[in-house]
């Protein structure tokens, strides 16, 4: 008899109209996703190319400039100084000038003539985990390239040597642009922006000037009210999806392979689940300025809880599994999975009804609470 | 039998607790349709707790109450429908116009558009707030504010509507604009529950409760109250005695055998005096004391007699009971 959603299209129509009345705020929202999107976009590459290198060429023949030649060619080394001491070699990688630093010693033409094992010393500054493990795999990879060259002669062109060839072949993303691989996983980040955030304020304001209270004395049902501030920025979110796919596609270049249409379909439990996680936090804060730090709490976990940076697989046991409660872990799978996979609505709809879920969740969560607690402010 | 129905509020035993804190104690009282029921008390004293217990906000600790018949604990959606409610800050939505305001109130009780429109007419014509529909709410001023407040509060024409300090702040003309308002409707038999903290405006209600840290401690007409025994014993009266020195006065009137109690008034005394000492010997006995009189004359206790008679009174009893 009781309709649990009383009052929705009211609240609806108030939301609406506070929507429209403080157009600057949505604007800002709306645009400063757009904007670091644009700073991310064309600003991070995480591909490593061009490493600073120093070189101490103490042999200095034919042999050594042959292997700096390859060094060079293979667009991960720049050499940035030719040094003449052990001393300058070690000083510019201590400043941080130069990542690596390569000596080819004395004798090294001398041992490849004498069909010797000949060194060469390849310095690799571990500060910065994905530029080392490059130069490591760069250098071994040329090392090893150089080694079968001359037991086998010149004729290792074409793929008469080996006995076993190995062809890696990367798909979806096959020239590794980061674009294509940073900017899907990035859109979860950015919809927090208009989503958890926009309405983390919307009820803890209500508070603030005491018409929550005045709600409350009204037929208005907890979920009425949720649901009517929900839905005006689920349109705002949806909107701001759309946004963020048309810059990737005709800014960035970013191909999709899958259906738009998916993508948008499935972006709303998302969104729908961002939204409803503002509102809880909405419920439980007492004051905007903590509303706002609550909502700040939901970016990290999003970023790197949730396979945005860093692969989940490889996570710890715990935060594996505490990676399945970072809504935007589904998400990125989604994004990633029709842009990049061309996955289909049988490879992802597990991921949106977990986000449906926990969106609903949430949502019943923050209900309960109004029966609860609120009242009693 | 007198059924519960035939009362627009009956509340019996209210109690509600906070923890060990006993907020309302043992409440008991009972509003009739279409009375202006004025509560009043100090600040803390439990008189929004009531309120939101009778609006279905607060569950009760122990107690019944019903509006209009209908059982605060088992139905609060049914009580809700009928009744409105106006906060003391007004609770509006400032980046509202008044008309949105309005419009989003009535659509919260499901008007039809029909009716909305209808009762918006109504509302705007009774109210005056026609020059001010497209203005925002938060440019209004707070007698404005407050009016529209009220129309917000009774735009699905509730039989009952609780107003929690609806003068504190606004400017003298807009208070007396809101009592003509509120006496206007009753006499079309909506009843009105008003906390303040003007004794003017208790004076205006048809029924008053005093309600002291938890208890109710007066309860009946203005002129019932008056005539208690507690206010008025037998074989006293009351004076106002005018003077030029009202802080030496009060001293001294304190000391004169025959006066039970004296409080000052602004330029006068206010005194509760035995029958047997008339107002002739009170000027002469302060003029012992080097004191003119200007004039000495009997008067009606007001309702703040009434009140603070009633508190000292509540105050000596639970001295007794702890000693």
């Amino acid at each position: 008899m009781v309709n649990p959603f009383r009052g929705f299209g009211a609240v609806f129509y108030k939301e609406t109209l506070h929507v429209r009345r403080d157009f600057a705020t949505l604007f800002f929202s709306l645009i400063i996703p757009i904007l670091q999107m644009f700073l991310l976009g064309f600003g991070i590459d995480t591909n490593v190319r061009q490493i600073n290198t120093v070189v101490y060429n103490a042999d200095g023949r034919e042999q050594s400039r042959e292997l700096l030649d390859r060094l060079r060619n293979s667009d991960t080394f720049h050499i940035y100084r030719f040094v003449h001491s052990d001393r300058e070699l070690n000083d510019l990688i201590i400043s941080g000038k130069c990542r690596v630093g390569i000596k080819i010693p004395v004798d090294y033409s001398d041992k490849l003539l004498h069909q010797m094992s000949a060194q060469v010393l390849v310095l690799i500054d571990g500060s910065d985990s994905s530029v080392a493990g490059q130069a490591i795999n760069v250098t071994t990879a040329i090392g090893l390239d150089e080694s079968l060259r001359r037991v086998l002669g010149n004729n290792i062109e074409g793929n008469s040597g080996f006995a076993v060839d190995m062809r890696p072949k990367i798909l979806f993303n096959p020239d590794s642009r980061s674009p294509n691989f940073f900017l899907p996983g990035l859109t979860a980040v950015l919809l927090l922006n208009v989503t958890t955030f926009l309405t983390a304020f919307s009820i803890v304001r209500e508070k603030e000037r005491g018409t929550l209270e005045q709600l409350f004395v009204t037929p208005v049902r907890p979920m009425g009210l949720l649901l009517g501030k929900l839905l005006p920025y689920l349109v705002i979110g949806f909107f701001e999806l759309c946004m963020i796919v048309t810059a990737m596609r005709f800014i960035f270049g970013v191909p999709i392979h899958g259906s738009v249409l998916l993508l948008a379909f499935l972006s709303l439990p998302y969104i729908f689940v961002s939204l409803s996680l503002g509102i809880l936090i909405s419920s439980k804060a007492t004051s905007q300025a903590s509303a706002m730090q609550l909502a700040f709490l939901t970016i990290l976990p999003s970023i790197f809880f949730s396979g945005y940076i860093f692969p989940r697989e490889t996570m710890p046991k715990f935060f594996y599994v505490l990676s399945y409660f970072v809504p935007a872990s589904y998400f990125i799978n989604i994004t990633r999975g029709i842009i990049l996979r061309g996955a289909g609505w049988s490879h992802l709809w597990m991921d949106a009804l977990a986000l449906f879920a926990m969106g609903s969740l949430l949502l019943v969560i923050a209900a309960r609470r109004f029966h609860n607690k609120v009242i009693m402010a | 039998m007198e059924t519960s129905d035939q009362l627009a509020i009956h509340a019996q035993h209210l109690v509600r607790r906070f923890g060990t804190f006993t907020a309302v104690d043992d409440v008991s009282f009972r509003v009739e349709k279409g009375e202006i029921f004025g509560f009043l008390g100090p600040n803390g004293s439990g008189k929004t707790t009531v309120i939101k217990m009778l609006t279905g906000l607060l569950p009760l600790t122990a107690g019944e109450a019903s509006i209009y018949g209908i059982d605060v604990r088992h139905d609060p959606e049914g009580v809700r429908e009928n009744i409105g409610y106006m906060s003391q800050n007004f609770s509006l939505y400032g980046d509202l116009t008044v008309a949105e305001n309005l419009r989003f109130y009535g659509r919260i009780y499901g008007l039809s558009p029909e009716r909305l429109r209808q009762r918006m007419d109504a509302i705007v014509q009774l109210n005056g707030l026609g020059p001010y529909l497209n203005r925002l709410s938060a440019q209004l001023s707070g007698g404005w504010k407050q009016r529209l407040a009220l129309g917000c509060a009774m735009l699905h024409e509730p039989r009952l509507i609780f107003l929690d300090e609806p003068t504190a702040g606004i400017d003298p003309v807009a208070r007396r604009l809101l009592w003509d308002l509120l006496f206007e409707l009753s006499g079309h038999g909506i009843t009105f529950f008003v906390t303040t903290h003007y004794m003017d405006e208790a004076e205006r209600c048809s029924h008053v409760a005093y309600i002291y840290y938890g208890k109710l401690i007066a309860d009946g007409t203005p002129e019932t109250l008056r005539e208690l025994p507690d206010v008025q014993p037998p074989g006293t009266y009351r004076v106002e005695i005018t003077t030029p020195h009202v802080t030496r006065a009060l001293r001294s009137v304190r000391t004169i055998a025959g006066v039970r109690s004296a409080t000052i008034f602004g330029q006068s005394i206010h005194a509760l005096i035995d029958d047997h000492v008339d107002p002739e010997h009170l000027r002469k006995e302060l003029l012992e004391h080097e004191i003119v009189v200007a004039e000495i004359r009997p008067l009606a206790p007001s309702l703040e007699d009434v009140f603070v008679e009633l508190t000292y009174k509540h105050q000596a009893a639970q001295e007794a009971s702890r000693g």
